[in-house]
Parts: C-alpha cells; sequence; structure tokens
C-alpha cells in the first residue's frame, strides 16, 4: 500500500490518513476486549507509536489492517490480563430451545421482518438496539462479530488477528450473530 | 435416488448450520441437506433471512467519526516521536 511506504518515509500526512481511516475500527476492536475506555485508548496510542517504529517490519505479507490490528490485539491482551471483559454465561444454543416443539420444530411461526424497501425498516435505525446488543455478548463473540461484520474482514484475516482457529472463529461468530438476531427480533415483537 | 424430506434436519438443528450455511464451509451433503429444508421450512427460511439482515444491519454500527480531537492528539505524538 502506497500510504505504508509514505509513512515509511517519515510523511506526516500519510500518518493522518492512516489514522483517520483506522483508528476508529482500532477503538472498537480494543473496546471489544477490554471493559475500561481508559485501557482501550491506551492500547490504542501504543499501538500507533509501535507502528511507526516498526514500519520497517511490515512485510506486506499480510494486508496492513490485519498487522496493525494483530499488534493492538498483543497490546491490549499484554495491558489487560486482568482487565479482560467478563464473559456473561454463554448459551450454546443458537435459538432459545424453548421455542421449539418436542420433534425439534418451530413451536411458534418465525415471523418475518419487514423488508428494507418498507420505510419501517431502516438498517441503521436498529444501530442503537445492536451497540446494546453487541455489549451484552461475551466478549471473544463481541470481538469475532465486530471484526467479521462491522469491519467486515474476511475469517482468515480475523483468525490471523486474534489468534484462533478457523472451526473457533466459526463458532463464536455463529453464537454471536445468533444472539444478536434474537436481541433484535425481540425489539421487533415488542413493536 | 434418495428423496429428502424438510423434516430430515428439525429447525432445531437448521439453525445451528446457519453460519456454517453462509461461510460455505458445510459438507455438500449438509448444504443439500440444509438447503432442501430451507425450501420447505417457512420458518427457517424466515430466520436465515432475519440472520443475513442481521449481520447487514451490524455492518452499520460502526459508522462514527474520529473526533478532530482524537486526531491531533495523534498528530502531536507522532510530531513528539519524530523529534526525538
Amino acid at each position: 500500500m502506497e500510504l505504508v511506504g509514505r509513512l515509511r518515509d517519515g510523511d506526516e500526512d500519510a500518518f493522518v490518513m492512516l489514522v483517520a481511516r483506522y483508528h476508529q475500527p482500532m477503538l472498537r476492536l480494543a473496546r471489544s476486549m477490554v471493559s475500561s475506555e481508559a485501557v482501550a485508548e491506551e492500547a490504542v496510542q501504543d499501538t500507533w507509536i509501535g507502528v511507526v517504529r516498526g514500519i520497517e517490519r511490515f512485510e506486506g505479507r499480510a494486508s496492513f489492517k490485519t498487522w496493525l490490528f494483530r499488534i493492538l490485539v498483543n497490546r491490549v491482551r499484554s495491558a489487560a490480563t486482568r482487565e479482560q471483559r467478563n464473559a456473561p454465561a454463554e448459551s450454546p444454543q443458537a435459538v432459545d430451545p424453548a421455542r421449539f416443539d418436542a420433534q425439534g420444530q418451530w413451536a411458534d411461526p418465525v415471523e418475518r421482518w419487514p423488508q428494507q424497501s418498507d420505510d419501517r425498516f431502516e438498517a441503521a435505525m436498529w444501530a442503537p438496539i445492536l451497540k446494546a446488543a453487541l455489549e451484552d455478548l461475551p466478549s471473544r463473540q463481541r470481538t469475532v462479530v465486530v471484526l467479521r461484520d462491522v469491519e467486515g474482514m474476511s475469517s482468515e484475516e480475523v483468525c490471523s488477528v486474534l489468534g484462533i482457529s478457523a472451526g473457533n472463529q466459526r463458532i463464536l461468530l455463529h453464537r454471536g450473530r445468533s444472539r444478536l438476531r434474537e436481541m433484535l427480533d425481540a425489539d421487533w415483537r415488542r413493536g | 435416488m434418495l428423496l429428502l424430506r424438510p423434516k430430515d434436519i428439525a429447525c432445531r438443528q437448521a439453525v445451528e448450520l446457519v453460519t456454517d450455511y453462509l461461510e460455505g464451509t458445510l459438507s455438500r451433503g449438509d448444504r443439500r441437506r440444509f438447503e432442501f429444508h430451507i425450501r420447505g421450512c417457512p420458518n427457517c427460511s424466515a430466520y436465515l433471512e432475519q440472520i443475513r439482515m442481521t449481520i447487514q444491519a451490524t455492518g452499520t454500527v460502526g459508522e462514527d467519526d474520529l473526533t478532530p480531537e482524537a486526531r491531533d492528539d495523534l498528530v502531536n505524538l507522532y510530531r513528539r516521536w519524530k523529534s526525538k
């Protein structure tokens, strides 16, 4: 990436552009891992310093974003071994078992949500509910969902950033997304 | 030819396959069973659609901008580091 080359040459504008592009995503990632805002912000700042200092070590094998996020994950983990967000009890089922009958079929119909063309549904309208729902997820699920569905990273990138297996990534993603759907559905059904 | 009915997997199982299905990691047999079930089951089809909408909506929560203050802090940090 050209910006990275310019950063290597000590170009401040390149630094500013990288900050504009990645700072908020980095904060979101750090916040998904620790509850302390101060710890999250410090880890992100440290990462930026580490990046300008260590930019020669970036070899371009992974994407810059993956490299950056991997540094951040390491900083957050070492800054906050005791700060890790408490994990609420994990529910192993995608859907509350009470919603199925004895044969494993839906006991009551699943109501369709309004389509996007319907002006009652605006994806952005649900952002506040989703933000709250994300806060309620166990930390590891939240981090995976943030990287995959908010940042739009691929499963390979997420595995590389977090140092987890593809299978583990899928389980965390599955539980996280299932839980978010449940919260949105509860909200929709409340009206 | 083996004829599969939607009930060959229960809804309770189908909902657990949704992520693997969307990730493209189901075996061919499982994918066929899953898709067959979804076609015959309006509830699971609605469920799959809800998951897709959830993913789409989650993609919109990240649109907050960097504050000018935060940017200035970082630029100052950068200048301090460079002048060392």
